[in-house]
């Protein structure tokens, strides 16, 4: 820390954090300026905020108690759950299964050049597009339904675990791949034994948190007709039925907590 | 330069009947820049032969060069039959299942248990579905327990190659080697990340096994007075070229100045 | 070798027995879930036979795109709504920084040294992470009504959860010895998070903020589908109206400036961080 009591000179303060140098200040000042400038080009009024304070209040009081007494709604939410924990489970087994080889054909130290381009550029391809849009992209064309969020959370799973997946084989010691290839090993078990040992506890990583966000996707792709809750969610709101909405809110939250539980067990078990 | 010693003729021994012969081996990773400039070189059966020389001169490259490391720019290495040099595909797998490879760095599989990276000398042989459910034949099995008692890891199957020393872990790299039943040994500086007297440890396991097996053992190192003790014959190289070939003796110091040092060798 | 036969007696395998067979229940329970999955879902075989060539007809209709959407002018246009878009996850990104300090603070436990207050503050953060922007989005809606303003409040609120729960560790992965030194010299508590705990943390901020704001970019565009502003909402007038070749071009705007985003984002870390 720098010492204050001797002549300290701006540098001195800045280096003990106690001033700020030139371009953070502007820095900060260009941070104001663009709050002030973005707010009132979005028309965001202290009035309107007021009234919508008021709105929230009355929002909350309608969601409480939440809605669990109704037998037929509570089925109903039963099988949208199911529905969405189904959608979560298929996604998440074939995108970690088609996963495995995309990555490795997209790891550059791995696969000649006119390898990697296309699987590196289908990686891209389906890392672009928020899930959602998938979503609406599947129902087109597979209609509404489970399938279509199931091929949207496959496309999502793909473009996160076969990216960094590919990303952990290219950081591997190639030193312990030369020497299995010094024995005359063929492609699979050069594979098998010199590469998945290096990158197996990532890829573990990698799939069980995308267990994790498929299944709270698996909660929304409803919204756009892609099978599950989301879709009860949605006809919910679009009833002003917040007592059912907030009972929807609460097992959708209790399903995802119980599923990151799950993740991590997996996690434990297979490291 | 021209060789500094004629070999002893029982060293010698025409292509056919040699174990390995290099030919007017030439390797260059840039076009123009040819690291080994023409190297002829010719093994017998069961010796122990130690390449010395400069860091940089190629020793390195001639061995990788040998199993196919590194590719030839021209030039023929003819072992068991075949053209090293051409060899492609499932042809150049099935030749290196013949030659086994001791590495500087051990090079072992680190996530992976002293077991496994001993079982990795026979991944050229055994079938995708074994290697992935780890299901070798009770014979590799039993063959890799042997070898581990022979140099000397006895009881050290089930440990995580990452927990061994420097010196434990190339028992491991030898082990390895030996696994694959081979008819060439190389070594690339085996000893060059151990101790003095590890190394020493390890050059008598090695060529000490290498010459029970009547195995040719080609070995890459700096260390002179390894090299004198443990090989049958020396070759130094400078400049990418051979300029010394003979028995241990006959490594006189003015060699070894012409080989390490002095003016005309740094290029 | 004379061993040999000794040798064939002894085993080895990968793994112990009580590994096997934690490892065949867990595989079994694994594909108990996907057959279940499978048996159960609902799906409607022709439409999976069918697919293909919808997809082809859906292809089909985004080309020609509809470039002149871009810059429509009757506030339909691309251009307008990408930027309500941008504002969105900037401010909600601003926002969610600002709500999520002092409840990141209250979840560090070098700084709280109070039990209670470090789960609550948690437990705020596990609530705003589970719940789904867009499920924040129609929440906002319905209190502010349709439009950015709620849209910005959605990308907040879900936000608070990552930004603080990524805050609280770097605190409390913040070196003690500085932080003791200040408060033996009886500073006041607000000197010590300024002078002991920011310098350490900064980086870490920032790295997380610009984090945030890069995913929150691919968020805002989606809350228009439920009327949270933003290009969205453009998207979902095009679907509804079976323009897909404005859908298109939306498409390729989110394209575009996701992308850049990136290549900001990236150049960001490296000078910066």
């Amino acid at each position: 820390m720098a010492n204050v009591s001797s002549a300290s000179g701006p540098r001195d303060l800045r280096a003990a954090g106690l001033s700020m140098s030139w371009t953070a200040r502007i820095g900060w000042l260009l941070l104001v300026a663009y709050v002030l400038y973005a707010t009132s080009i979005l028309d965001f009024s202290f009035d309107r905020f007021v009234v919508g304070l008021e709105n929230a209040a009355d929002l909350i009081g309608r969601m409480f108690p939440p809605l669990f007494s109704r037998a037929d709604l509570r089925d109903l939410m039963y099988r949208g759950l199911m529905e969405s924990l189904q959608i979560a489970v298929l996604s998440s087994a074939f995108g970690i299964i088609l996963s495995l080889p995309v990555g490795v054909l997209a790891a550059r130290n791995l696969m000649p050049g006119w390898v990697t381009w296309p699987a590196r550029g289908l990686i891209m391809l389906c890392r672009s597009f928020h899930p959602i849009i998938v979503a609406i992209l599947f129902v087109k064309g597979v209609g509404f339904g489970a399938l279509a969020g199931i091929l949207a959370l496959i496309v999502a799973s793909i473009g996160f675990i076969a990216k960094l997946f590919a990303e952990a084989i290219e950081e591997i010691s190639l030193k312990q791949v030369e020497a299995v290839r010094a024995s005359g090993a063929n492609f699979m078990n050069v594979l098998i034994f010199a590469v998945l040992p290096q990158v197996n506890a990532r890829f573990i990583g990698f799939a069980t948190y995308q267990l994790d966000s498929n299944l709270r996707n698996s909660t929304m792709v409803g919204i756009v007709g892609g099978g599950g809750i989301g879709g009860t969610l949605l006809s919910a709101f679009g009833r002003f039925d917040y007592d059912y909405v907030c009972a929807i809110l609460i097992a959708i939250i209790a399903m995802i907590m119980v599923g990151e539980l799950i993740s991590q067990r997996l996690r434990a078990l297979f490291l | 330069m021209t060789v500094m010693a004629v070999p002893d003729s029982a060293m010698t021994a025409s292509p056919k009947s040699a174990a390995i012969a290099v030919q007017d081996l030439v390797v260059a990773y840039q076009p123009g820049k040819p690291v080994l400039k023409g190297i002829s070189l010719e093994i017998a059966d069961s010796s122990v032969t130690a390449i010395i020389g400069p860091s940089g001169t190629g020793k390195s490259t001639l061995i990788r060069s040998i199993n196919r490391l590194v590719t030839p720019t021209s030039g023929s290495i003819l072992f068991d039959g075949q053209d090293l040099a051409k060899l492609r595909g499932a042809e150049l797998r099935a030749a290196r299942r013949k030659i086994g490879m001791v590495f500087q760095e051990y090079n072992l599989v680190e996530r992976l248990s002293v077991m496994e990276n001993v079982l990795t000398g026979r991944l050229g042989v055994t079938p995708v579905w074994r290697v992935w459910l780890r299901k070798f034949p009770r014979e590799d099995i039993a063959r890799a327990f042997d070898l581990l008692a022979q140099v000397g890891l006895d009881g050290y199957a089930t440990q995580r190659a990452d927990a061994l020393s420097g010196g434990q872990r190339q028992r491991v790299g030898i082990a390895r080697a030996l696994m694959q039943d081979p008819r060439l040994l190389l070594a690339d500086e085996p000893t060059s990340s151990l101790d003095p007297k590890t190394s020493v440890e390890i050059m008598e396991l090695m060529t000490g096994l290498a010459r029970a097996r009547s195995v040719p053992l080609i070995v890459n190192m700096h260390q002179v007075d390894l090299a004198r003790r443990f090989a049958d014959r020396i070759v130094g190289m400078a400049d990418g070229q051979i300029i010394f070939d003979g028995p241990p003796d006959a490594l006189a110091t003015e060699h070894l100045q012409q080989i390490y040092g002095g003016e005309g060798w740094l290029t | 070798m004379s061993t040999t036969v000794e040798s064939l007696e002894r085993e080895w395998s990968r793994f112990t027995p009580a590994q096997r067979v934690g490892r065949y229940f867990t595989y079994l329970i694994i594909a108990a879930a996907v057959v279940w999955a499978l048996r159960t879902v609902e799906i409607i075989p022709e439409f999976l036979a069918d697919a293909p060539e919808q997809m082809l007809d859906l292809f089909q209709r985004m080309w020609p795109v509809d470039w002149s959407h871009y810059y429509q002018t009757d506030g339909m246009g691309v251009h307008h709504a990408l930027v309500e878009t941008m504002h969105i996850a900037t401010l909600g990104t601003i926002l969610a920084v600002i709500m999520a300090v002092p409840v990141g603070l209250m979840a560090a436990r070098n700084v709280t040294p109070f039990g209670p207050a470090n789960f609550l503050a948690k437990l705020i953060l596990a609530a705003s992470r589970s719940v789904n922007s867009l499920v924040w989005a129609l929440l906002f809606v319905a209190v502010f009504g349709p439009g950015p303003l709620a849209g910005t409040f959605a990308i907040a609120f879900r936000s608070i959860g990552f930004v603080g729960k990524l805050l609280g560790e770097a605190l409390e992965e913040a070196k003690s010895g500085t932080i003791e030194a200040l408060q033996a010299t009886g500073a006041p508590w607000l000197s010590v998070l300024k002078i002991g705990y920011w310098p350490q943390v900064r980086p870490a901020f920032w790295s997380i903020a610009v984090f945030r704001w890069d995913i929150n970019v691919r968020e805002s565009a989606v809350l228009g589908l439920v009327g949270a502003g933003g290009i969205g909402m453009v998207i979902d007038t095009s679907l509804n109206t079976f323009r897909w070749d404005r859908v298109a071009m939306a498409l390729i705007a989110i394209l575009i400036v996701v992308l850049a985003a990136e290549i900001l984002v990236t150049f960001v870390r490296k000078r910066i961080l």
